[in-house]
């Protein structure tokens, strides 16, 4: 097959081929996004406070021991859902000072098991951070995770 | 080596090799925290860690690459670099901005999504240095022949840095920012950088085989464009629980198996081009590397990768060990022995020597080679029975992985192998030359520095 092919064939299949496809890829991102901030996330729901603390997540680098919507390192728990586990959706206030507590009382210093180092984080910027799980746990992901554990 | 500007390449692979080392130390002591989980926790985090060896790998693989570049184009175009001056500069600003980001790091101070960690003033800096490699790159071929290899390649090293211009776009929008970083880090790793990898082994294809270039070039012509076809939409592998829309499923699942073909492509065209070919190259284990690195890439990335792929496995496996098992092998075989076979095969002519020290390296080949396929295969075992517990009996995270001990064991043992393997490599490389040639007929002499 690749023998009744020449050079020049194969370059201008490889050029064209890959404008077409790039063109494809484009043009369906560009729907994504669109789809992404009318119907997947809410809108109003990504208020200040959420945007703050998607930079809190992002300052101490969260995402290098856990993952985030199954993105991330594979060391610690999935937080994409984290706010379902902690059952916010039957009861916010609950959630939020379970979670609040948790991150404080960080590191357990137990031997044999993971540590999470302590944060040194305001209680504005905590709940700005829970403010953002939150608002992530709502984000259509097709019925990911398959369970509650993340 | 014909050229005299080819000599910017060596102290290119001299800070790649020694920041390859740094990487695979901290590997060695992630690996560690797995096992011993408060090993170095007050000192040194997990986070801290892994971003330390992600980012070193990045940046060593692309300093690699720029030397590869600055190795092969005077012979491609015909001419000496541009700018040999411009071209350490660029190493310098490239291997600080590196330095700062590891050295920032230890103090906490870091940006924060996966493998753009770099704080702004140090993404700028390589940019900067990007920009300037690029120009001197693109003006050596302006004024010189231009080849399939040379115009693919800096084709691929352009689209590289145009898509790594992402790294400064951060939505606040979460899903949003996810699938923009997919456009660096997918179109990196089976887009563009599949267009570096293709060009760099046929340029070692036709020094090493003496196969003619009018074969090799049409088949790297199909090769990129099968990278490309598939990779381009195979993006869609990571578009189906982020937030982007349903249709990802089928067009993800479907392009991103295709993407098994270029890598199948490119194992036919290294052993077709070894066999078709007439000349008997005397660096043997420069031929080990190549030949090596199409086959674990078809595995890390191709086999591995398809392993995962589909949507309706990927909903179990998404985000577990078994995507930690398959970007490690993906990594090690189609980049890291990439870049380790071309210095393999441009330090003795840089060194101006024979081949030296040739069974030093392959068995440096070996340890690596082995100790990264087992480390896989602990990392897949303990994925396969994490993605069980966790994601089909609903058992919480923490809990699977107590059971996931004795893997992250044998894991960490194929770790300390890896790094042997590593160190072998750099001493056979940069260590006294010894000639160690197999046992043969004189003829295996000629070539030698072609
Ligand atoms: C040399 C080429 C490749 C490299 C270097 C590579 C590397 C990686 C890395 C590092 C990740 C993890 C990203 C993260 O941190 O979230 C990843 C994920 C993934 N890769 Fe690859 N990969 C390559 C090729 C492929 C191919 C050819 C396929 C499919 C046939 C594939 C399928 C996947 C999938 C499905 C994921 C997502 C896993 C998940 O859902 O958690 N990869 N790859
Ligand atoms: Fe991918």
């Amino acid at each position: 097959m690749i023998e009744s092919l020449s050079r020049n064939a194969a370059r201008n299949i490889f050029f064209g081929g890959s404008l077409f496809f790039f063109a494809i890829f484009i043009g369906l991102t560009a729907h994504s996004h669109f789809y992404i901030v009318n119907e997947s996330t809410d809108k109003e729901g990504l208020t200040a406070s959420v945007a703050r603390g998607k930079q809190v997540w992002e300052e101490h680098s969260c995402i290098n021991c856990h993952t985030i919507l199954g993105e991330g390192a594979y060391f610690a728990p999935e937080l994409g859902n984290v706010w379902k586990r902690y059952g916010g959706e039957q009861s916010p206030e609950g959630a939020r000072m379970a979670l609040k507590t948790w991150i404080r009382m960080q590191p357990t210093g137990i031997e044999g098991r993971r540590q999470m180092p302590a944060f040194d984080i305001s209680d504005e910027d905590l709940d700005a951070l829970i403010d953002f799980l939150e608002w992530t746990s709502r984000i259509d992901t097709q019925g990911w995770p398959p369970t509650i554990a993340g | 080596m014909k050229y005299a500007s080819q000599r910017v390449a060596y102290p290119f692979f001299i800070a790649a090799m020694a920041l390859f080392l740094g990487q695979v130390l901290f590997g060695l002591v992630a690996g560690a925290i797995y096992f011993w989980p408060n090993f170095m926790a007050e000192i040194m985090p997990f986070h801290i860690v892994r971003m330390s060896h992600t980012n070193l790998l990045l940046v060593w693989l692309l300093i690699g690459f720029f030397g590869a570049t600055y190795y092969l184009l005077p012979e491609e175009a015909e001419t000496e670099i541009y700018s040999p001056k411009l071209a350490y500069l660029q190493l310098a600003i490239f291997v600080f901005a590196g330095a700062a980001a590891l050295v920032s790091y230890q103090f906490g101070i870091h940006e924060g999504r996966e493998f753009l960690e770099q704080p702004t003033w140090i993404k700028l800096l390589l940019t900067i240095s990007f920009l300037m490699f690029l120009f001197n790159a693109s003006m050596t071929l302006k004024k010189g022949r231009r080849t399939a290899i040379s115009v693919v390649l800096l084709m691929g090293l352009w689209l590289a840095a145009i898509f790594w211009l992402f790294a400064f776009y951060n939505p606040s929008n979460l899903s949003l920012d996810k699938m923009y970083w997919w456009y660096v880090v997918h179109l990196w790793v089976e887009g563009v950088w599949g267009l570096i990898m293709a060009s760099l082994l046929a340029y070692l294809l036709i020094r090493m085989t003496g196969v003619d270039r009018e074969i090799i070039e049409k088949w790297l012509y199909v090769i990129v464009g099968l990278v490309l076809f598939s990779g381009l939409l195979g993006t869609g592998h990571h578009y189906y629980w982020i937030g982007t829309p349903g249709y990802w499923k089928p067009i993800g699942s479907f392009f991103s198996a295709l993407e098994v073909l270029p890598l199948f492509t490119m194992v036919i065209f290294a052993f077709y081009m070894f066999w078709r070919g007439s000349r008997n190259h005397p660096n043997k284990s420069a031929v080990l590397w190549t030949l090596g690195c199409t086959v674990t890439a078809f595995f890390g990335a191709g086999v591995w990768g398809f392993m995962h792929t589909l949507s309706a496995v990927n909903y179990y496996s998404h985000g577990t060990q078994i995507t930690a098992a398959h970007g490690h092998l993906a990594f090690y075989g189609a980049y890291v022995m990439l870049n380790l076979s071309i210095m393999a095969y441009a330090l003795p002519q840089l060194r101006g020597k024979q081949p030296y020290n040739q069974i030093l390296n392959m068995w440096s080949f070996w340890l690596m080679t082995g100790g990264m396929a087992f480390m896989t295969f602990t990392l897949t075992f303990a994925g396969i029975i994490q993605t069980h517990m966790q994601r089909v009996i609903g058992e919480q995270y923490m809990a699977t992985q107590d059971y996931l001990q004795l893997f992250f064991g044998m894991r960490l043992g194929a770790g300390v192998v890896v790094c042997i393997g590593a160190l072998l490599y750099v001493y056979a490389m940069l260590g006294p030359a010894r000639e160690q040639l197999p046992a043969g007929p004189a003829h295996v002499a000629v070539g030698a520095t072609s």
